[in-house]
């Protein structure tokens, strides 16, 4: 049974405070890009976007873009085929602030890839790392920055993430673990 | 996707998906560091019985951009008959570790029997067989007709409705027949346009149509012209009488090409005869994609390795 | 002799089923078929049980390639003949391409010796028409025809005898001895690096075609050449409808014109070709379905007078490889029986007496052999071969007794089994053994003795 821990007004509330947390944190939008993991850290940067725009209306510097992180993935020959996203980045972000952004943060291999594949862009300044959920299990040394929600799981659980966008509904789940095992099935991959 | 044989059995979601990926390839051409880290640790064999310089170091520059290493194993010369059979050098390949062979040779099919054989596990890309197929070719000539068409909104997209005319030696050309398969598996329309000499005996079952008058196929205003290279050497097997006459019935000359619609497409898989089957204000015309499919060459080929060589084999 | 002697080379066949259909026991002594009817005595007899049993007369290939000498990692004279006796064979004839070239005296007795001491069947050499193969000067017909050998049947198969006047001059010669000229029907600038059967196929494959019109066109001028000088020819494996058609027209008009197809181009298509896979790879090649029917539509109305294997045995590196680089040719001896029984018996066409005639006695009697083709009757050679024609076996590498595996049929289906097969009274094969190399000797050379 699917147990719901943020409906859409919980989520909209979170973005709503990272995008504060982000402003705040980096002195203004001066600078400063975001950029989104496909599919939904896509979406989910357009939104904190648009909400940074709302708060900040002169703050017209903010950009958005994708970057996608296929090709720079470590398990590449362990898994089925993946077919790549979409990156833009728009503009250089030399010299700039980049916040990446994803849905779940999991074992940080995905977020490793962005790094890598970032670095292949050009070199900011800052990089921060912003997530709707942090599920723990990390696998490497990385944390986010700017977190909607912790949300301390087992790894036989298994996180539902839908956003309306991309799934026509909207809220954030989670699956008992006592039913079959989804050894892997971690949200962050399954773009 | 286990090997890259042929275009004929692709279906249209699968050509798509790789034209795709080969849009996002593109990109990386434009980018601070212009190679990923995608097949690093895997290696690439170019193995070329015949030689074939620009496509050798179309996919040399493919596999390096995706950070794989690259043996280079020209087999030209150590062919059967001196020793060296293709089986012993796939088992030679094979030894050394290749995960994947992207391999030209002059008998039409060898692709298929390395891949078919069990001498070698190693995923098999036909760089050219014979007088069989080009998949590559096929495919990069599809990804430069679908960008010109669309430009940045080619990703997903087909060639629906899009007329191609092929104009040449049909009868020996490799990447007439993997256009043919191809384009139309894209919803493209094919002619081939031919003196009969040169055009395969029986076409029965192929999604083209054919003509042998070149003039009636411009008038017709084609979307996209492709010349094939003409080999000199068929005028000795009195395929046609000599290189005069072929230009003048079956060679894209100034005049034809003026009568071609400024949005028509000319395109030629190199090496030109320039004044033989295409003029030189026809190939360094505005219209002309021939620069273009070899940028293009280099994205399409990256596209192809990284569905060759990444996922699970088992998966494929 | 003595009593065990006697004894080992005497059998008793109850209960076999003739071509006609009629049931009978045979016996066999003394290296002929010395009685045919119900109830017969087995005293001194070694019995053979054949219920179910279809008794043919021992099979008779104008066309086996043997390759000794000079090709001997491909087939030996004996690997060859014991390939022959498993598919119920009791005569071969070798093809001249062997090296040296079957185009003298010696090479042509040296081969009829190694049959000899093989034992296995009755190995009739073939001669070159033309020195080395070469096409260009007359080989010594008349010195093989007078040789030990008897040579009566010429070809230079594997290549045509193209140039129209040494033809015409070697129909004329045979005539001294009542030999005949076998063609191999191809003309050479058609079919200059050709692959496969020339249509849809071979341009979509991108292989070089072999057209029909490349064997249409020799055949037409040779039956009329073979008209003009009154001579005997006869067609190797004919492989298209038009070559039926024209061999057909040729018998109409009265020319002595004899024509084979063989077992693979009665059952297979070119659509075998797709794969790439070089065991398909023959010459002629295999061709469109119509042409399949109409061979047979042509075997059953005679214009085909036999079947004959073209048995062509390779090492195994000339078939794995790419296509160009492959040689051409199948084994066929150890499958032949059952090809043609799956390709012409099952549908209908032909019946077991139309088998006899097309696998025993035309070809005995086109290639003029002594003590084959005789027949089932009293008093003919004991060469038969017992047939079970309710067997079915997915053809694999253990039923090939031959140097060669390069068989088209391998991981096929195919109907009936040779359950036995008895050359000059003596058993060859039992129980779809083989026997003994030793064995088979020692009767041979006790024939000879």
């Amino acid at each position: 049974m699917a147990r719901t821990v943020l409906n859409q007004a919980d989520i909209t509330r979170a973005l709503t405070r990272i995008s504060h947390e982000i402003l705040e944190s980096n002195r203004g939008a001066d600078n400063l890009v975001i950029l989104g993991i496909p599919t939904r850290g896509v979406v989910l940067a357009q939104r904190i976007a648009e909400t940074i725009r709302r708060i900040e209306p002169a703050a017209t510097g903010v950009r958005v873009g994708s970057l996608d992180v296929t090709m720079y993935r470590d398990d590449l020959a362990h898994t089925r085929t993946r077919t790549p996203s979409r990156t833009h980045v728009p503009g250089s972000i030399e010299g700039a602030t980049v916040v990446l952004v994803d849905d779940v943060l999991y074992s940080g291999r995905t977020i490793r890839a962005a790094l890598d594949a970032l670095g292949d862009h050009g070199r900011p300044t800052v990089v921060r790392l912003a997530v709707l959920v942090d599920r723990g299990h990390r696998e490497l040394p990385i944390r986010a920055d700017f977190v909607g929600k912790n949300l301390p799981s087992s790894t036989d659980e298994r996180i539902n993430l839908h956003l309306l966008e991309v799934d026509g509904d909207e809220f954030v789940s989670i699956d008992g673990g006592d039913g079959p095992a989804h050894v892997g099935a971690e949200n962050e991959d399954a773009s | 996707m286990r090997h890259l044989l042929s275009t004929k059995d692709m279906s249209r979601d699968d050509a798509i998906t790789l034209l795709d990926i080969a849009e996002d390839m593109a990109d990386v051409a434009d980018r601070e560091v212009k190679k990923l880290p995608t097949l690093r640790g895997k290696t690439v064999v170019n193995l070329f019985f015949e030689d074939s310089t620009r496509t050798r170091i179309s996919f040399e520059a493919a596999a390096k951009r995706l950070s794989a290493d690259v043996i280079n194993f020209s087999a030209k010369g150590s062919s059967v008959s001196k020793g060296e059979s293709l089986k012993d050098t796939a088992q030679t390949l094979a030894a050394m570790g290749a995960d994947a062979v992207v391999i030209r040779h002059p008998a039409s099919g060898a692709p298929h029997v390395l891949a078919e054989s069990g001498w070698i596990d190693a995923g098999i890309i036909n760089a050219g067989d014979g007088m069989h197929e080009h998949p590559t070719q096929a495919l990069l000539d599809a990804f430069t007709i679908r960008r010109r068409l669309h430009q940045g909104g080619a990703r997903g997209k087909g060639l629906d409705g899009v007329t191609v005319t092929i104009v040449g030696d049909i009868l020996h050309s490799r990447v007439a027949r993997s256009n043919v398969w191809l384009l139309t598996t894209l919803g493209a329309h094919v002619t081939f346009v031919a003196p009969p000499t040169l055009l395969p005996m029986d076409l029965t079952g192929w999604p083209a149509e054919v003509g042998f008058d070149l003039d009636a196929a411009i008038d017709s205003g084609p979307d996209v012209v492709m010349m094939l290279r003409i080999q000199l050497e068929r005028m000795n097997a009195a395929f046609f009488p000599n290189s005069r006459e072929y230009s003048r019935r079956w060679g894209l000359d100034d005049e034809r090409f003026a009568r071609l619609a400024p949005t028509s497409i000319v395109m030629h898989p190199g090496p030109m005869n320039r004044g033989l089957e295409i003029s030189s204000a026809a190939a360094d015309s505005a219209g002309s994609t021939v620069r273009e499919q070899v940028a293009n060459g280099v994205s399409v080929r990256m596209a192809a390795l990284y569905l060759l060589l990444s996922g699970d084999r088992e998966d494929s | 002799m003595s009593s065990e002697r006697a004894a080992s080379t005497r059998y008793l066949i109850r209960g076999a089923t003739l071509p006609d259909g009629t049931g009978t026991d045979l016996v066999l002594a003394d290296g002929r078929i010395t009685e045919l009817g119900s109830g017969l005595s087995s005293a001194g007899a070694s019995v053979i049980d054949a219920a179910g049993l279809i008794a043919l007369p021992g099979l008779v290939d104008l066309h086996t390639h043997l390759r000794e000498p000079g090709f001997e990692q491909s087939e030996t004279i004996l690997t060859g003949s014991r390939a022959a006796a498993i598919g119920g064979f009791t005569s071969v004839f070798a093809m001249a391409n062997t090296s040296p070239v079957q185009d003298t005296a010696g090479v042509v007795e040296q081969v009829l010796a190694l049959g000899e001491r093989a034992g296995y069947v009755t190995v009739q050499p073939i001669g070159a028409v033309t020195v080395g193969l070469a096409g260009e000067r007359l080989a010594e017909l008349g010195a093989m025809a007078a040789s030990r050998a008897r040579v009566r049947v010429f070809s230079d198969d594997g290549f045509c005898v193209s140039d129209p006047l040494l033809m015409r001059r070697a129909l004329e010669y045979v005539k001294a001895f009542d030999g005949v000229v076998a063609q191999h029907a191809q003309e050479p600038r058609l079919t200059e690096k050709a692959q496969m059967n020339e249509g849809a196929l071979s341009g979509e494959l991108g292989l070089t075609g072999w057209p029909a019109v490349a064997e249409e066109s020799i055949i037409a001028r040779d039956v009329l050449l073979a008209e003009h000088v009154g001579s005997r020819l006869h067609v190797c494996h004919v492989s298209t409808a038009g070559s039926v058609d024209v061999i057909r027209w040729a018998k109409a008009r009265g020319i002595n014109v004899t024509a084979e197809a063989t077992p693979h181009h009665l059952l297979l298509t070119e659509d075998l070709v797709v794969g790439y896979d070089a065991r398909f790879k023959v010459n002629p090649p295999l061709r469109r379905r119509e042409d399949v029917e109409a061979l047979r539509a042509g075997l059953a109305d005679g214009t085909i007078d036999i079947v004959a294997t073209d048995h062509a045995p390779h090492p195994v590196e000339s078939k794995d490889c790419e296509w160009d680089a492959a040689a051409n040719g199948m084994v066929g001896l150890e499958s032949a029986l059952s090809v043609v029984h799956a390709a012409v018996v099952a549908g209908g066409q032909l019946d077991w007496s139309d088998i006899a005639r097309v696998l025993s006695a035309t070809p005995a009697r086109i290639g003029r052999v002594n003590g084959q083709g005789q027949g089932l009757v009293v008093g003919a050679p004991a060469e038969l071969t017992l047939y079970d024609p309710s067997a079915s076996r997915v053809f694999d590498r253990e039923d090939l007794a031959g140097k060669g595996v390069n068989s088209p049929y391998l991981t096929m289906t195919l109907p009936g089994r040779v359950h036995a097969t008895f050359h000059r009274g003596y058993a060859t094969v039992l129980d779809g053994m083989l026997r003994p190399i030793a064995e088979i000797a020692a009767h041979g050379e006790n024939d000879r003795g």
